[in-house]
């Protein structure tokens, strides 16, 4: 695979490598929809070059495969599902970092993201099924 | 069956939370150039000159395309609007020229290569700007322009349309009132902001035939225009629309997909893909309209409303495209669902140099509501009657006359009276509108109610198809837009439940491709489920009676004995007797290998029955089928000191009909809740003297984000509708309605002073207190 | 989308990267240090910076130093400031640092980053004006080290090819009573209106703002008022307010007259938290 210095990491994800579950949706660091976990921590894969990320570990949606998913699910966490992949990972991220986030963590984690559809609620909701639960090996 | 209600997980949801969902900007194969808007630095400027010669010498650039009077002018009702501006620019953001390139990041390189140059024209920034008397004309032209819909526009002026509303006799209703209260509103426009922005591809085959993938909510519709637009034979206009990442009636319009097809025109027909950035989404695409207003209601003593008296005028921006038809809403509506019996009111829709304006999640009702019903409260203040007692009063309800003279029934109109009783409940209502929390803080509830028709055009109709699998599951086919509503899913709960099947059988497909998908007129208007549901009922009644043709000839009975259920089709009184539907479905193949029958592939359509145009000198008609009502408060904890808030509850109660799928309806309620607030809130487009977008980022155009919501409080009051699929009504829009009024009700009695301007920032309380040091 | 190309280095060494910058500026390269990259990559979108070569300084040991010796704690240029919320040596850096952004933006902003940026809030400076702290630079003449509170006036006064390395910080501040108080133009995301960081040492209290004017400061003409015992809170306020001499930001997020009663209302909580 070949990129230049200059792509950003969530292009190389979608132009080079077709996995398009990270989502353009301002291109600069503001709306959290291209969110992806870099060795574990959420980083917006359009504030990153592709070339910094050489080395490291990239887990996209595509990738994962966690309760989280299912609990948004449930909860109708989403509605016109752009945004999702984005929030999930950022709470995916969240909930493999902190064991017990308390409510305020939790905000500062997720208001990482626009979700325009949903009221948060149904986000809220899905986020604190999934910190109850015990975690995978 | 049961289906009906449940809250059945929506049948994209895997592919959501999985990354595979496919949105327009998503398809990636085959290749395909890339196009790149130059915009308008200006809000209102002549251009003098563009060199693009720098451009056109960068390796990769196939086509610059700049605007000319060749190109058709576009517009829904009148067309106004050059796809690439000619001679002048009439908005930030407008777009001035199109590179055509092997790659993006060429066409980006080169579109920064064309310079154009200006002369800045004076420039409109509101309607009230718009209306004086030494005002620019922005439309010279307005009244030779082609009308394609209706609209009322007027000479030498900045009014795209006039919509008048007279019922009643005003004057008598002034003099029956003892107690009046006039007001003056205003909000700028701002932007619907869906996270995917608005994107579409075009091709040319060598045949002729125009393939268009666009996010949209309309494809039809931009199979319509485009045929109209550049003459191309209908037949030969395919569009296509997968999933779609939030509209809210932003991808209503057609903008995105007239550029793409010029572009893919200027390089010999090859595929062109056009993204836009969030910058051009937010100022180059329409936006949410902007409004002023002027209300004056009138009471007796005991509350009851003789006279309501508005003018609206609506910062349409630019170009007129679908503000028309949001002004001739809001003066449908122009009040609130009360019966009032003398209303005079005009609508307009005026020219300024903003972004132009479009649908936008309620449109025109939470704009007219805001100003209507933050001076209901005033004059409720005035008599001494409690906010919502004083609605109760007055609420519309079936046999009273809407203001375009519409005699109500309980099937065209919802009960509000059951939905502000409720919303007290959850609101506490009967412990007072304010709660002391500390020396600095209170707790304040405000409050509003709602109505909205759906005023879509009157031929508007939804078709669908049905077809079974040999395991005798069906599929699903309509025109519906899955924009995130959910919709898609909800009509397969409709399909299931008249099937008495299991709705795993149902299978639906999810994107819309003009060619083999029946149309729905647009995805818009809370009408979505309404339409297609009725053509799902009527196509299921189709292949039923198909079924039971077959069933009655190898069963020897008579069609009248049969019942199609639980895949099955069975004598009624003997239901062991009967046929598994995969037997019947491609067919019935007795022993001996006679086949009858053949494939049942089933149709069904709606279209809105006895829809008028409105008399242009009363407004007199039939705008839209029925009027879902609602009722809304928002409680916020104020700081006394610092003039800020918190937002602690919102609640809206909804008259739905009939629940149709629980937590999709709790989750468009909440969501709109979500938008009205942070519309009401803080979203705006900022505007300097010349007329540019200050805060064309979503950094700066700030949407409400995870933490700063409220909590919500929804609830439903159930009235079947007949004549709807399963008794329910559209409920997409109306959590919207009521939130901007209702916030700046409680805001306006938590600061003491009449707040008639949105976004409720601080600042504004601030300004309005005194601006005091 | 960056539209431009540049070349990508990675060094591994304060003296390999300040020689990359030497020989690529000399070889008209226009090179950047790249710490977070997060204006490089968002201006550079918008052609608003533009580098022929960027120089990542992330392993750089010495830029993702977060350390104590006996006097002074030590945190390197490259450290994203949610490792300094996490390991939060510094609490009123954590604290003031932790309202910039969001924090996912935050996993990848540095704290030098922020300091060097060019959108002009750069609040992670506030604490550092604020504990008369050092600043670590490297240039092709080797490390100085120099007072905050004279390399930082509007911006970081840093030469051509000088590398922000490190901050340094005497441990006697980080003990000292202090507040941080970010108001935004609504709710609790976005740009600020103001954001007031204040330390009491001592008896003293001193304040650093940012977003009141197009750079943060230190506010020593607010200091002088704010700590006139003889006067109370509103007279100290009412001084403090008048002695500012800096032109008041009128933008999208308020405006002038606005800011101040913004200001007004913030010193108040920082002499409330305080104390006179």
């Amino acid at each position: 695979m070949t990129f230049r210095n200059a792509d950003v990491l969530l292009d190389v994800l979608r132009y080079q490598l077709g996995l398009t579950g990270a989502k353009p949706g301002c291109l600069n660091g503001d709306c959290g929809a291209c969110t992806v976990n870099i060795d574990g921590a959420a980083q917006k894969s359009c504030l990153m070059l592709a070339v910094e990320a050489i080395g490291k570990e990239i887990l996209t949606i595509e990738g994962l495969n966690a309760p989280i998913q299912g609990v948004f699910v449930d909860q109708f966490a989403f509605q016109c599902g752009y945004c999702t992949s984005g929030f999930i990972m950022n709470a995916h991220s969240l909930i493999e970092t902190k064991k017990n986030p308390s409510d305020e963590e939790i905000t500062a984690w997720l208001e990482s993201n626009i979700c325009r559809c949903t009221g948060y609620m149904e986000i809220e909701k899905a986020v604190k099924s999934v910190i109850h639960l015990p975690k995978g090996p | 069956m049961n289906i009906i209600g449940k809250s059945v997980i929506r049948k994209e949801a895997f592919d959501k939370v999985t990354g595979r969902a496919k949105y327009t900007a998503d398809e990636l194969s085959g290749p395909s150039l890339h196009a790149r808007i130059v915009t308008s630095p200006y809000g209102h400027a002549r251009i003098l000159s563009i060199d693009d010669s720098l451009a056109r010498e960068i390796t990769g650039v196939r086509a610059i395309i700049v605007g000319s009077h060749e190109f058709p002018l576009t517009g829904e009702e009148i067309r106004d609007r050059p796809p690439l501006a000619v001679d002048k620019v009439r908005y930030y953001g407008e777009p001035v020229a199109l590179v055509v390139a092997d790659r993006y990041e060429i066409a980006k390189k080169a579109a920064e290569l064309i310079e154009v140059k200006y002369e800045l024209l004076p420039v409109i920034n509101s309607p009230t700007e718009a209306l004086k008397e030494d005002a620019p004309i922005l439309h010279p032209n307005l009244m030779s322009y082609e009308k394609i819909g209706t609209a009322y526009p007027v000479a030498h002026s900045n009014i795209s349309n006039v919509t008048k509303i007279r019922k009643g006799n005003i004057e008598n209703g002034w003099s029956q009132s003892e107690v009046s209260v006039e007001a003056t509103y205003g909000f700028s426009p701002s932007s619907h902001s869906a996270m995917e922005t608005r994107a579409a591809t075009a091709e040319i085959k060598p045949d002729g035939y125009v393939h268009i993938t666009t996010s949209s909510q309309a494809p039809f519709m931009v199979k319509r225009l485009m045929g109209i637009y550049f003459g191309i034979d209908i037949g030969k206009i395919i569009v296509e629309t997968p999933l779609v990442g939030g509209a809210y009636g932003g991808k209503a319009p057609i903008q995105w997909e007239v550029l793409a097809y010029l572009a893919s025109r200027a390089v010999g027909g090859k595929r062109v893909k056009i993204v836009y950035t969030r910058e051009e989404d937010l100022t180059t695409a329409p936006c949410h309209v902007g409004l002023e207003a002027l209300v004056k209601i009138g009471c007796t003593m005991e509350g009851v409303i003789t006279a309501a008296e508005m003018v609206y005028w609506f910062d349409g921006g630019a170009y007129s495209d679908k503000a028309i038809d949001v002004s001739r809403a809001g003066g449908v509506d122009c009040i609130g669902p009360y019966n009032i019996d003398n209303v005079w009111c005009d609508s307009l829709c005026v020219y300024t140099n903003h972004p132009y304006g479009t649908p936008f999640r309620g449109f025109g009702h939470s704009e007219v509501l805001f100003a209507f019903e933050r001076t209901m409260n005033m004059l409720a203040k005035k008599i001494g009657m409690d906010p919502l007692e004083f609605r109760k009063r007055n609420s519309i309800l079936p046999g009273h006359t809407t203001p375009t003279q519409v005699v109500l029934n309980k099937n065209t109109v919802g009960y509000l009276p059951p939905c502000i009783d409720r919303l007290k409940d959850l609101l506490d209502w009967d412990q007072g509108e304010i709660t002391e929390v500390d020396d600095r803080r209170i707790r304040v509830k405000g409050i509003a109610c709602s109505w909205k028709t759906s005023t879509i055009d009157t031929d508007a109709s939804s078709g669908v198809i049905i077809t079974f699998n040999s395991d005798g599951s069906m599929n699903l086919m309509s025109g519906v837009v899955e924009i995130g509503t959910g919709t898609k899913t909800i009509l397969a709960q409709i399909l299931a439940e008249r099937m008495k099947m299991d709705v795993e059988q149902i299978h639906v497909k999810m994107d819309v491709h003009t060619q083999t998908t029946p149309e729905h007129w647009k995805t818009v208007a809370s009408r979505g489920v309404f339409m297609a549901g009725r053509a799902v009922l009527e196509a299921a009644e189709d292949v039923i009676r198909q079924i039971k043709d077959v069933a009655a000839c190898v069963l020897r009975t008579s069609t009248e004995d049969l019942e199609v259920a639980f895949g099955r089709v069975f004598l009624k009184d003997e239901p062991e007797v009967g046929l598994m539907l995969k037997d019947v479905v491609y067919g019935y193949k007795f022993p001996n290998g006679n086949s009858i029958g053949g494939q049942i592939v089933g149709y069904g359509n709606y279209i809105l029955r006895r829809m008028t145009y409105l008399d242009p000198e009363t407004g007199a008609g039939q705008p839209g089928p029925e009027w879902t009502v609602a009722a809304h408060g928002v409680e916020v904890e104020y700081d006394k000191r610092d003039f800020t808030y918190k937002l602690v509850r919102a609640a809206t109660v909804v008259d739905i009909g009939v629940v149709l799928n629980h937590k999709a309806a709790l989750g468009q309620v909440m969501g709109a809740m979500s938008m009205g607030l942070a519309f009401a809130g803080r979203e705006t487009f900022v505007f300097d003297e010349l007329g540019r977008v200050m805060n064309p980022q979503l950094r700066t155009y700030r949407p409400i984000h995870y933490g700063e919501n409220p909590r919500y409080l929804v609830d439903f009051v159930i009235n079947p509708v007949e004549n709807a699929p399963y008794g329910s009504r559209g409920v997409g829009e109306h959590g919207l309605l009521g939130m901007p009024a209702a916030l700046a009700n409680a805001l306006s009695i938590a600061a003491g002073v009449e707040l008639n301007e949105l976004p409720l920032t601080p600042e504004l309380i601030w300004r309005t207190k005194g601006a005091e040091l | 989308m960056i539209p431009y190309d540049f070349e990508y280095y990675n060094p591994s060494s304060v003296e390999e990267a300040v020689q990359l910058f030497q020989t690529l500026h000399h070889d008209g390269k226009e090179p950047m240090y790249f710490s977070g990259g997060t204006e490089i990559i968002t201006f550079g979108r918008l052609n608003m910076v533009r580098a022929g070569a960027v120089i990542d300084i992330k392993n750089i040991p010495e830029c993702r130093a977060l350390e104590f010796n006996q006097e002074s704690l030590f945190i390197g240029a490259a450290n994203a400031l949610t490792t300094i919320e996490e390991r939060n040596p510094f609490p009123l850096l954590s604290q003031t640092v932790s309202e910039i952004a969001d924090r996912t933006a935050r996993n990848k902003i540095t704290v030098g980053g922020n300091i060097c940026g060019t959108i002009f809030y750069r609040e992670a400076v506030l604490p550092f004006l604020l504990t008369d702290s050092l600043v670590l630079v490297a240039g092709h003449r080797g490390l100085r080290s120099v007072p905050i509170n004279e390399i930082f006036q509007e911006q970081l006064l840093l030469e051509s090819g000088e590398l922000l390395v490190q901050m340094v910080t005497n441990r006697a501040y980080l003990e000292q009573p202090f507040v941080s108080i970010k108001r935004r133009r609504q709710w609790d995301t976005g740009y600020p209106l103001i954001t007031v960081a204040a330390l009491k040492v001592g008896q003293e209290i001193r304040v650093a703002i940012s977003g009141l004017t197009d750079f943060p400061f230190r506010a020593k003409q607010i200091e002088g008022a704010l700590n006139r015992r003889d006067l109370s809170d509103e007279q100290r306020i009412e001084l403090a307010l008048h002695s500012l001499d800096v032109l008041i930001l009128n933008d999208t997020e308020g405006s002038s007259q606005y800011r101040l009663f913004v200001l007004k209302n913030t010193l108040h909580d920082v002499l409330h938290e305080l104390g006179g």
